[in-house]
């Protein structure tokens, strides 16, 4: 428990441990992690998201010295893909973030993706509490460059920064389901280009019609199992997704970009609607916990010799895969 | 459980630009399963240990073609040691005279290689370097 005692301490050599035995899946970290739990939830968790090369990780960088000037301290998880041939990676935000070097009110955490498919590591939202207990103002996780399917963020953070840089695509490619859908905050970054100025413009556009309609924003899909936790959604209407344009190379709108983020979180906080993200994402949390024991308990259970048996007789067309797991389930 | 895995901090400090040589390693380390953090050129002592203490690496790689690893190399050690970082392997790579290797060993610097040893020697040292530290 001396690690806990520690990090709570301020012990950054403390903090980075635990991050890798929560990484690791070591069983001391779910020890720790238990202890901290009631001191999460302090933390403002903001996620950026975007595709590749939009600027994600200088962005991250140029939004943490605007925050460290309002004197919030930033705790940073970064992640990128692990390759599925090797199991390797190669974490490379930091290039990017040799500005923020040398503050002790900022920690950054490269991770690697390790083989999770949503955009995040299977750790990181573990990872954001025990930068919330270990006292960091504001909590920033940079998603794996996303395309349009990847969103687990939208479960683990409460104010959701999707980022935009110009020469992309067509206004098709953003009515089509997905990013857009999850912006708490729409950024254009590279507002130097002057392609910059086209790709607001159909961005205002778009976010018009979607207010057209739904004049209620859909929910964030979940699964459904646990639909009838959720409560009724508020009054709709409350927060109107703002477009900020960005040059995180000059740094130009960041502190607007900074002061929308900081609108949202106190939307949040006024109008209830944190609490019911907290509801959904607490939902989610469990469900997909659940689904992950489940599975393992089962995979325990089911004898390997019957199952590669069925999927012989899957592959000689002999029965279904939806009959074959049938099977394995009514002999259990 | 998942498996522990082995990761690995590569860094340019001092002033040279040329970082062809450390990319090249951590793209061998990475292909060879490890995590590879990369911080890019121009990093100071400083600003490596502090990367080494929050990505809790296993070790460190410096690549230094300068000419300036006598003064650079101890540096980066005596920062880890002093953030409680001093059983965490530095290793160095790049243009390096014979005669100096001695003393960067003496120094603490677990392994030198300079141009021509082999990528699998390299992977090979990394990775043993890793597994012993991490029974100390």
């Amino acid at each position: 428990m001396t690690l806990v005692e520690n990090l709570l301490g301020g012990d950054r050599r403390a903090l980075a441990r635990l991050i890798s035995q929560i990484e690791d899946d070591a069983a001391s970290a779910g020890d720790a992690l238990a202890a901290l739990f009631s001191r999460t939830g302090r933390a403002h968790r903001v996620g950026i998201t975007g595709a590749p090369g939009t600027g994600k990780s200088t962005l991250v960088s140029q939004i943490t010295r605007e925050l460290r000037q309002r004197g919030k301290t930033v705790g940073i998880v970064a992640v990128d893909p692990s390759s599925p041939f090797s199991g390797g990676a190669l974490l490379g935000d930091r290039v990017r973030m040799r500005d923020l070097s040398g503050d002790p009110g900022v920690f950054i955490r490269s991770m690697a993706s390790r083989g999770n498919m949503g955009g995040l590591a299977r750790a990181t939202a573990r990872v954001m509490r025990v930068l919330d207990a270990a006292g960091f103002d504001v909590v920033l996780v940079e998603t794996v460059g996303v395309g349009q399917l990847e969103m687990d963020i939208a479960r683990h953070a409460q104010t959701i920064l999707v980022v935009e840089a110009p020469g992309l695509g067509d206004e098709v490619q953003a009515i089509k389901a997905g990013l857009l859908e999850t912006a708490d905050v729409l950024v254009v970054n590279k507002s130097d280009d002057p392609r910059a100025e086209s790709t607001l413009a159909m961005l205002r556009a778009v976010l018009g019609l979607n207010r057209q309609v739904h004049s209620d924003r859909p929910e964030l899909h979940h699964g459904g199992l646990f639909e009838a936790v959720l409560p009724e959604r508020p009054e709709a209407g409350g927060w109107e997704v703002p477009i900020c344009a960005t040059s995180a190379l000059t740094g130009e709108g960041v502190p607007e970009l900074v002061s929308a983020m900081e609108a949202h979180y106190a939307y949040l906080r006024s109008s209830g609607e944190l609490e019911r993200r907290e509801r959904i994402s607490a939902a989610a949390e469990l469900e997909s916990l659940l689904r992950d024991t489940l599975l393992a308990r089962l995979l325990e259970k089911i004898d390997a010799a019957r199952l590669s048996e069925l999927v012989e007789r899957v592959v000689r067309r002999e029965i279904m895969p939806q009959t074959a797991v049938e099977r394995l389930l009514d002999s259990l | 459980m998942t498996e522990r895995k082995i990761r690995v901090l590569i860094a340019k400090p001092g002033l040279d630009g040329h970082d062809r040589g450390a990319k090249v390693i951590a793209r061998a380390l990475r292909d060879a399963g490890m995590e590879v953090i990369y911080t890019g050129l121009r990093q100071t002592p400083e600003m490596i240990a502090e990367a080494a203490l929050q990505e809790d690496v296993d070790v460190v790689g410096l690549s230094i073609l300068s000419g300036a690893h006598m003064a650079l190399a101890p540096r980066v050690l005596e920062l880890l040691r002093d953030s409680g970082m001093g059983n965490v392997p530095v290793v160095l790579g790049g243009i390096i005279p014979p005669e100096d290797v001695p003393r960067l060993k003496e120094a603490g610097i677990s392994a030198v290689f300079g141009p021509g040893v082999s990528m699998a020697e390299i992977v090979k040292t990394i990775r043993g370097l890793a597994v012993t530290g991490e029974q100390s």
